[in-house]
């Protein structure tokens, strides 16, 4: 593997925390957003740059301080992490243009520090990215946490400080009780927290200590929304939707199943797990966490809890991808995190830009709301085909490999995990629509007319469902990324 | 046990030093007036110090004070440590000794700042006192 | 001038002391000027002597050029040149923050605040440079005295809880003077290196086992090491704030250095992990008081005292650190003893200047603080994040020395009450950030809500808070290079 040597992976991290004084001494609202499009872009541009790079087979490697011996704060830029970071960065700056729009559509208080620590929750998903060991992906995945918890209780009412607390009880505690010690057992077993192909370890360990390190890391990174440590996630929904939309449908948790990926093929290694067949656990607990919570989800009466429930089963197709240890599955738990962030970004858009344009969160009470906003609806549609994993949409193809990754393996029981789940996504989506569109005109709630939200909120929203009609058309970039990162 | 009395006699100054050191945190424990606590630990450190000093006695010595030389005519005198008592340990105690009374004069400044506030010296009066506030 | 740093970091805020005690007569504004010309000196001087201990290797200075064992030595090697560089630089800043505290609560006491001030300083300062056991004693008592002075200029249960640390403290250095004694009954020497040389024959006998007992305990009294940490609470939280910023992150790590220093290099490790093997029960000892720690921290409404009983778990970290008997645990409670005084340093300044503003420090005057005092809370969440252990603060990485060193000892006890720590601490900073963050409750939908003022401490107490707060991080990346560079060398070799 050949690498290169440069700064570009930490400038990609700085560039959203060195813009933060920026925002905070901007003499107008449109100065300070003015600024954040300049940090996404700038971020953007540095992050695509590499592609070239990645693309031919190398890896970008920077070290910024060796703190421990054999352990540095290290970046790596290699395809997964690549596939990761272009996700995060583009779709950050889609975000920025809602936020905008939500966040004056409602004259939001404090939205300077909404912004700062929106910026500096992006550099640590950055960072997450490129990660080239666990302590480095350690420490940007604690400066998530605590950057997002002021985005998670930007409301600072009473539901904003519990909801707060759920946050950081499962967030911050699984990590500092679960991850924090293994990582350290890791290091005292191996004295190395290198990401590698082969894993960290020698494969002379005992079995019994693998399985209970495994299960501390993959369940320490509760972010990934792993039952039984998922119950933030709908808490979180207190948030401003943007929030819920980027961080809760894309960086954060996306940086939860990211991580215990790179547990799973970079601390432990496919061929130690198939050896010590520990993947065939993770297969059982993903699987467990995707029907529970499509379950849960078709109970759901608020919006934004159906969506993020939806988040949570989403969650573990990742995870079921690679733990189920073939090469079709590991691309399309790998490429889910791209279609799905993109699905589910529209959906959330759409959920926030019903609340912005009526003031409705419940799904009972949006009967008949194609009427009033048509474009948000077809958006909306567009966006629950590529949860559910249907053409003309990105999210086929990754429901498309991770199918025929439970066959390479030989894993039967998945298979109707799968494809039952997809049924019951199908089941707490589709009347949704159905109801919005087609409905008497006794049932319906809203008047023919058509207004929908602010331009600034349906621009994105369109952005983002076209853009998962065009990954079906044109997944090669991340397919290409993710076959890179399982040869 | 016959052979241990002469043993525990003979280091009479270590039992000296522990019985004072034991009425001393005696009295800073179980005594209610602020004097007397400070009493205590002011007799705390004294045996301390008896300690020490104790330990520098010979049998037989003198005291270290050389006779009938001057100045540098000491230099060149031969000295039989063994005749006399150690000097060290009372040059150590000296500064405890100051060090000690110092302490003394802190304790007894806080104990006179603590009744002009409370107007009593008796703890269980001033934590009546602290309770109500 | 460079062989003379030793004594120039003691004799000039030794002197000083007695030159603002002086000017104070004269003019009170004099005070201060000296105050930071005096700790600035002594600051310089030990990073110049720190720097020559990494080039040359230990350093001993005779005082008045007097050979030991008769005359004093100062003996600095890594161990001290490090905590010298802490101890300065902490008096430093500190100092420059106090300035404005002292001119709102006591204006009139300026002149023998400083004095005693730069005193304790110095007295700290003797106790890490020097290499004479009874020297040391001197010191300790310098330092103790002065700090009940500090202590007692406090609110009105100050000369209380003043006074009851002061039993205490002085049966500490009496205990430790006993155990001096003791061994200079079985050695004949009072200098530390020449102990340890004619230690080693004497390994099996009582008196020297009595000897390190005694001192131990009288070094653990002093560091409020749990259950002998009583006088603690008490006398930090009524102290007056820039009074409690200097003892707070000072007086509890250096005793933690006395400790270190006797097992390390008077007792030899030999002695103290292999002839004695108490080091189960030692270790188990700050467990224990890592976890009473952190209970009794939670069950606190005031944030003085709740940092108060921060700083006894703090404690049991390096006590149990150092008794692990391996490098990683004894790398780990150095590295404790400068990460601890700078992120103790960063939140008793903080509390400083919410005192400042706020006159209050119970719960329920942090109301809105985030919105009005944002740098100093932003200061506060840095030194908050370090005492959790989040990286890349400082305090992380003393924390993974310490659970390293546990898993390398098989103690899994220790490593169990460091995670619990680390989550109650979660829980005790972010009940005190909800409180700023959330409180009052407001409707806050917009809605022409005019966010409130900010009404910050001034610079004088700002800038130095967001220096230290900056150090936190940087001490945390440069982990790797304190550690291969100074703590590696301030640990013997035959330690594993």
């Amino acid at each position: 593997m050949e690498t290169i040597t440069s700064i570009k992976p930490l400038l990609a991290v700085l560039v959203s925390l060195l813009v933060v004084p920026m925002l905070v001494s901007s003499r107008s609202p449109n100065v300070r957003e003015g600024w954040t499009f300049v940090a996404a872009i700038i971020k953007l541009a540095i992050v695509a740059s590499m592609v070239p790079a990645v693309l031919q087979g190398m890896e970008i490697v920077y070290t910024v301080a060796e703190v421990f011996p054999g352990v540095a704060i290290k970046f790596r830029v290699d395809a997964f992490g690549m596939l990761f970071a272009l996700v995060a960065s583009t779709l950050w700056i889609v975000t920025t243009i809602y936020s905008i729009g939500y966040m004056r559509g409602l004259n939001e208080h404090s939205q300077t520090r909404y912004f700062c620590f929106f910026a500096i929750a992006l550099s640590a998903t950055i960072g997450v990215a490129f990660s080239a060991n666990l302590f480095t992906l350690y420490l940007f995945y604690e400066m998530l946490s605590f950057a997002t918890y002021p985005l998670v209780a930007h409301h600072q009412d009473q539901e904003a400080r519990s909801s707060g607390r759920k946050y950081l009880l499962y967030i911050v505690g699984a990590s500092i009780a679960l991850v924090l010690p293994a990582m350290l057992i890791c290091y005292n077993l191996t004295g190395t927290l290198e990401f590698s192909k082969q894993g960290i370890f020698t494969g002379t360990e005992p079995k019994a200590t693998m399985t209970v390190l495994l299960l501390m890391l993959v369940f320490g990174f509760a972010k990934a929304g792993i039952m039984p440590f998922h119950s933030w996630l709908p808490a979180a929904m207190v948030a401003p939707t943007p929030v819920s939309a980027l961080l809760h449908a894309v960086a954060v948790v996306k940086v939860g199943v990211f991580s215990v990926v790179r547990v799973l093929t970079g601390v432990f290694g496919i061929d130690l797990l198939a050896r010590l067949n520990l993947g065939t656990i993770i297969c059982y607990i993903a699987a467990f966490t995707i029907i529970t919570a499509s379950l849960i989800a078709l109970s759901q009466d608020g919006l934004k809890r159906r969506l993020a429930f939806s988040t949570i089963g989403q969650l573990s197709y990742i995870v079921l991808g690679v733990a189920l240890l073939s090469p079709k599955g590991m691309i399309g738990g790998m490429t889910h995190i791209a279609m799905h962030a993109f699905g589910k970004i529209t959906l959330f858009f759409c959920a926030g830009a019903i609340f912005v344009a009526t003031g409705k969160k419940n799904i009972s009470e949006m009967v008949g709301i194609g009427r009033r906003m048509p474009v948000t609806m077809v958006a909306f549609f567009i966006g629950s085909l590529s949860v559910i994993g249907l053409p003309p949409t990105g999210g086929f193809f990754s429901k498309w490999y991770l199918v025929q990754g439970t066959l390479q393996a030989d894993q039967w029981p998945m298979l109707v995990v799968l494809l039952s789940s997809s049924l019951l996504n199908a089941a707490y989506f589709f009347p949704i629509v159905y109801k919005a569109f087609f409905c008497t005109p006794e049932e319906a709630m809203f008047e023919n007319k058509i207004e929908e939200a602010p331009i600034w909120c349906v621009v994105p929203l369109v952005v983002t469902a076209a853009g998962s009609i065009a990954l079906f058309f044109y997944p090669t970039l991340f397919l290409k990324l993710a076959e890179l990162a399982t040869r | 046990m016959a052979e241990l009395i002469p043993t525990i006699i003979a280091k009479y100054n270590y039992w000296i030093y522990i019985i004072l050191m034991m009425i001393g945190l005696y009295a800073m424990i179980a005594k209610n007036n602020l004097v007397k606590k400070i009493v205590g630990m002011s007799i705390f450190q004294t045996a301390i110090i008896l300690f020490y000093v104790s330990i520098g006695v010979k049998k037989g010595a003198t005291i270290p004070i050389l006779e009938g030389v001057h100045g540098h005519g000491a230099a060149h005198q031969v000295v039989h440590a063994a005749d006399y008592v150690n000097p060290l340990p009372h040059v150590l105690m000296l500064t405890a000794i100051v060090v000690g009374v110092s302490t003394l004069g802190v304790a007894l400044a806080l104990a006179i700042r603590i009744y002009n506030r409370y107007n009593t010296l008796e703890e269980d009066e001033i934590l009546a006192q602290i309770r109500k506030e | 001038m460079r062989e003379q740093y030793p004594a120039i970091i003691v004799v000039v805020p030794l002197l000083s002391a007695l030159v603002i005690s002086a000017a104070g007569w004269v003019n009170k504004r004099l005070c201060f000027p000296i105050a930071v010309a005096a700790l600035g000196v002594a600051a310089f001087s030990s990073i110049g002597l720190l720097l020559r201990v990494m080039d040359e290797g230990v350093i001993v200075y005779q005082l008045g050029g007097w050979p030991p064992p008769m005359g004093i030595a100062y003996y600095v090697d890594h161990l001290n040149a490090l905590v010298l560089v802490v101890v300065s630089i902490v008096a430093f800043l500190n100092v420059i923050a106090a300035k404005k505290s002292i001119e709102q609560e006591f204006p009139e006491k300026a002149a023998p605040f400083y004095t005693l001030y730069v005193l304790q300083v110095a007295g700290l300062l003797g106790i890490v440079v020097t290499g004479d056991a009874f020297n040391l004693y001197v010191l300790l008592e310098i330092a103790a005295l002065t700090g009940y002075g500090l202590l007692a200029m406090g609110e009105e249960r100050a000369p209380l809880s003043t006074l009851n640390y002061l039993y205490m403290g002085t049966i500490g250095a009496c205990l430790y003077l006993l155990g001096v004694g003791y061994l200079y009954i079985v050695t004949g020497s009072l200098n530390m290196v020449d102990i340890a040389r004619l230690l080693p024959p004497l390994y099996q006998s009582k008196a020297v086992l009595a000897a390190f007992i005694i001192c131990m305990v009288g070094v653990w009294l002093k560091m409020a090491f749990f259950p002998l940490h009583a006088w603690l609470p008490n006398a930090y939280t009524y102290a007056t704030s820039s009074a409690s910023s200097l003892i707070a992150p000072l007086v509890t790590k250096v005793m933690v250095y006395v400790m270190i220093r006797l097992i390390l290099t008077v007792f030899t490790p030999e002695f103290v992990f292999a002839t004695l093997a108490l080091n189960n029960v030692v270790v188990w000892l700050a467990v224990i008081a890592i976890v009473m720690g952190a209970i009794l921290a939670l069950a606190e409404r005031n944030l003085k005292r709740m940092l108060a009983f921060i700083i006894v778990a703090e404690v049991g970290y390096m006590v149990g650190g150092a008794w692990l008997g391996n490098r990683a645990g004894m790398t780990g409670a150095i590295l404790h003893i400068v990460n601890d005084a700078l992120m103790t340093l960063c939140v008793f300044m903080v509390v400083g200047n919410i005192v400042y503003k706020v006159k209050g420090y119970a719960f329920e005057n942090l109301q809105g603080l985030f919105r009005k005092m944002p740098f100093t809370m932003g200061a506060f969440v840095v030194g908050a994040m370090s005492i959790i252990g989040v990286p890349p603060t400082c305090g992380f990485f003393s924390k993974w020395y310490l659970i390293l060193g546990a898993l390398q000892a098989g103690h899994y006890g220790f490593m169990a009450a460091l995670i619990f720590s680390s989550l109650v601490s979660v829980v005790l900073f972010f009940r005190i950030f909800e409180i700023c963050y959330y409180e009052p409750f407001s409707d806050h939908h917009g809605h022409d809500h005019p966010p409130e003022p900010m009404d910050e401490a001034p610079l004088t107490m700002v800038v130095p808070l967001l220096i230290v707060a900056v150090i936190l991080i940087l001490v945390g990346l440069y982990t790797g290079d304190i550690v291969n560079h100074i703590i590696k060398f301030a640990i013997p070799e035959g330690l594993v």
